[in-house]
């Protein structure tokens, strides 16, 4: 087990931003159990987890400019894309894949897209979206955008494909503003670690690259915003990449359609489970005073209607008519024979 | 096409080089970045001192890295620029089709419009250069099968020109094919200033009354020699040059193919899968009734590519003298 919470430093973060770093986080796990309930119910087709990783996700967003930074995710996420500003409506929408969803129904849930929160638009493909992130960087390099700089995230197993080297490698060669944010889960599916990698710290890879690397105990949402604050600023400022890694844990099956028992103990969930950076974090504001328990019941109660009411919404939405498969393929209509 | 009073005569790869450089002068957002496309020039030396008039940041030497080089470019184009990314043979695209296939192509959809990929990706296919198995290969069939790609393979230098300002001022993603045995072989009026060509329209190079030739790249300028001496045989053929791949201009195949009543297809690439294929089963579809032969296509046998030695490559590649003989058969059925 990891210690309890350090020693309170605040990093300049007001008592305001570390409850809503908590209800982003509790936002975080009721929607995400919402989506597995809603599939169990057999109302979704589908849903993934990200338990676990709220409190590295928690304190990466509120270390993200908002309507400035790019975000450039990938689909375990969801906290980070709440923390920005998506909204329980937007990821209900996604997970009844109705109409008014941002992709149209189109995307599995949580590839989420929205411009105008500076949230890129990404696929299910492992590490592919690292590269966007270094282009979106280069964009603002060569614009000469002060003060702005992009964020991607991936998981442990994406540090195996070629184009997340290519990409960090190439974002070290043009000094470019990227953060590199890994939140190493121990799991890529059923894989673990010790097979993906020959040793188990991402952010050691870094000094290969010539560029800054750091770990940050990822249960902890005050260190993780300490750390990820850290590298954006040195990456506005024209410092370049860093590669960051987070430790945290998926507590959860990889999606509704993996089964966690065929290949590890309920033992070792069960143990790393009292590590479970959610009640660490309520415990820890308590105990300094931030919020009190009965604060701390009503964000929960806040984010359960919260919850309830953006499903109700969601679910009586329409599905997008068949007819929309056509559109948005390519500017204007479009037909492979002309 | 009208020549203007400014019109010169250049070759394929002259005139990418002025079109990618006028491209770069007059969009401070437009980036090329490719493997020795800086310093050295390009390995054609078509970006030749671009770097010194705009400068290593948009003309960018990246590292070995196929996947990146177009990853890297999708990211430029969801964010405002206008990039002109390279692959340096056709060969050495295959680590990219990742990011073409399932990123490049799918960026609009999956975002529902919300983000674009305005990008285009050149690159030098084909063969008759000894260029042997990794420096000759075609690969417009493993792409045009993807909804979301536009595909271009011009033929001749106006062409060239007219077809990379429209794949430059297209807001969707394209591949752009230049055959490199065109690149000094082929010399040609091209018009001045800023000119576009409709991605989708194909060009018919040569009429004629008794037998359709569909071909693209390096065996339109083949069929044409080839269609030229059956004319002095008394034979007529019609030769379509189909300039875009994806999409594909139905409406001047069977025009032509409902003339002619007969239909062969050339194409540099293996006869399994190909472009002809595609074609062959929309005129089935589309004008089976109209036709006095079956069709019939011309295209490489089913090997992986052209191998080093000479009558290996000879053995891959046509010639005009095979096209033809396939021509005067199709004319005798």
């Amino acid at each position: 087990m990891r210690p309890e919470l350090a020693p309170f430093e605040r990093h300049g973060l007001s008592d305001g931003q570390l409850a809503a770093m908590l209800r982003t986080m509790l936002l975080q796990r009721t929607l995400e159990s919402r989506g597995f309930q809603l599939n169990r119910q057999g109302k979704i087709p589908f849903a993934s987890a990200s338990e676990g990783h709220e409190a590295v996700q928690a304190g990466a967003a509120m270390a993200f400019r908002r309507g400035h930074d790019i975000l450039v995710p990938y689909y375990r996420d969801l906290g980070l894309a709440l923390g920005i500003g998506l909204t329980a409506y937007d990821v209900l929408l996604s997970l009844f894949a109705r109409a008014a969803d941002r992709s149209g129904g189109r995307q599995f849930p949580h590839h989420y897209a929205a411009r105008a929160l500076g949230l890129q638009t990404i696929s299910s493909l492992i590490a592919a979206q690292t590269c966007h992130a270094v282009g979106a960087a280069y964009a603002v390099k060569l614009r000469r955008e002060a003060g702005r700089a992009v964020l991607t995230t991936f998981g442990d197993g994406a540090t195996s494909e070629g184009e997340w080297h290519e990409a960090v490698n190439f974002a070290a060669v043009a000094e470019l503003p990227v953060v590199f944010l890994c939140e190493n889960n121990e799991w890529a599916i059923s894989t673990p670690l010790s097979k993906q990698m020959g040793q188990p710290d991402v952010y050691k890879r870094a000094a290969g690259y010539g560029i800054p690397g750091a770990v940050v105990d990822g249960f902890d949402p005050i260190a993780s915003y300490a750390a990820v604050a850290e590298a954006m600023e040195r990456a506005r400022s024209g410092g370049g990449p860093t590669l960051l890694e987070a430790k945290c844990y998926r507590f959860l099956s990889h999606t509704t359609d993996d089964d966690d028992r065929t290949y590890r103990t309920r033992e070792e969930v069960a143990e790393r489970r009292k590590d479970d950076p959610v009640p660490k974090f309520e415990r820890f504001l308590i105990a300094r005073g931030v919020l009190t328990l009965t604060d701390i019941e009503d964000l929960k109660s806040s984010v359960l209607a919260e919850t309830n009411e953006a499903t109700d919404r969601a679910e009586a939405m329409p599905y997008p008519p068949p007819a929309a498969a056509f559109e948005n393929l390519y500017e204007g209509p479009w037909e492979p024979w002309q | 096409m009208a020549v203007s009073a400014s019109s010169k005569v250049m070759n394929n790869v002259e005139t990418v080089r002025e079109t990618l450089y006028e491209a770069m002068k007059n969009d401070d957002r437009t980036v090329i970045l490719g493997e020795d496309v800086g310093d050295r020039g390009n390995v054609f030396l078509i970006t030749k001192d671009f770097v010194k008039e705009f400068g290593p940041e948009r003309v960018i030497d990246t590292p070995i890295a196929e996947a990146s080089i177009v990853g890297i470019a999708v990211g430029m184009a969801m964010e405002g620029l206008r990039p002109i990314a390279e692959i340096q043979f056709a060969d050495f695209i295959y680590p990219a089709f990742n990011q073409i296939v399932g990123e490049a192509a799918k960026t609009r959809y999956r975002s529902n419009g919300e983000y674009t990929c305005p990008l285009v990706i050149r690159t030098p296919y084909g063969g008759g250069v000894r260029g042997a198995l990794s420096h000759s290969v075609s690969i417009e069939a493993l792409f045009y099968h993807v909804p979301g790609l536009k595909i271009v393979a011009p033929a001749f230098p106006a062409d060239v020109k007219g077809l990379l300002n429209a794949a430059i001022d297209d807001p969707d993603p394209v591949l752009f094919l230049e055959h490199k045995k065109t690149y000094r072989l082929i010399k040609g009026e091209v018009p001045g200033g800023h000119y576009t060509i409709p991605l989708g329209k194909a060009d018919v190079k040569k009429a004629g009354t008794q037998l359709t030739v569909v071909s693209y790249g390096l065996y339109v300028h083949w069929a044409l020699e080839a269609a030229n001496q059956l004319e002095t045989e008394g034979i007529s053929v019609e030769v379509v040059d189909l300039r875009s791949i994806r999409p594909m201009d139905r409406g001047t195949i069977l025009e032509s193919v409902r003339k002619t009543r007969k239909l062969l297809i050339v194409h540099e690439d293996n006869k399994f899968g190909g472009v002809g294929a595609e074609i062959s089963a929309m005129v089935a579809e589309e004008a089976l009734f109209d036709l006095d032969a079956p069709i019939r296509r011309h295209c490489a046998p089913d090997v992986p590519a052209m191998g080093y030695a000479l009558p290996l490559e000879e053995e891959y590649m046509s010639s005009p003298g095979e096209m033809a003989e396939a021509m005067r058969e199709m004319a005798r059925f």
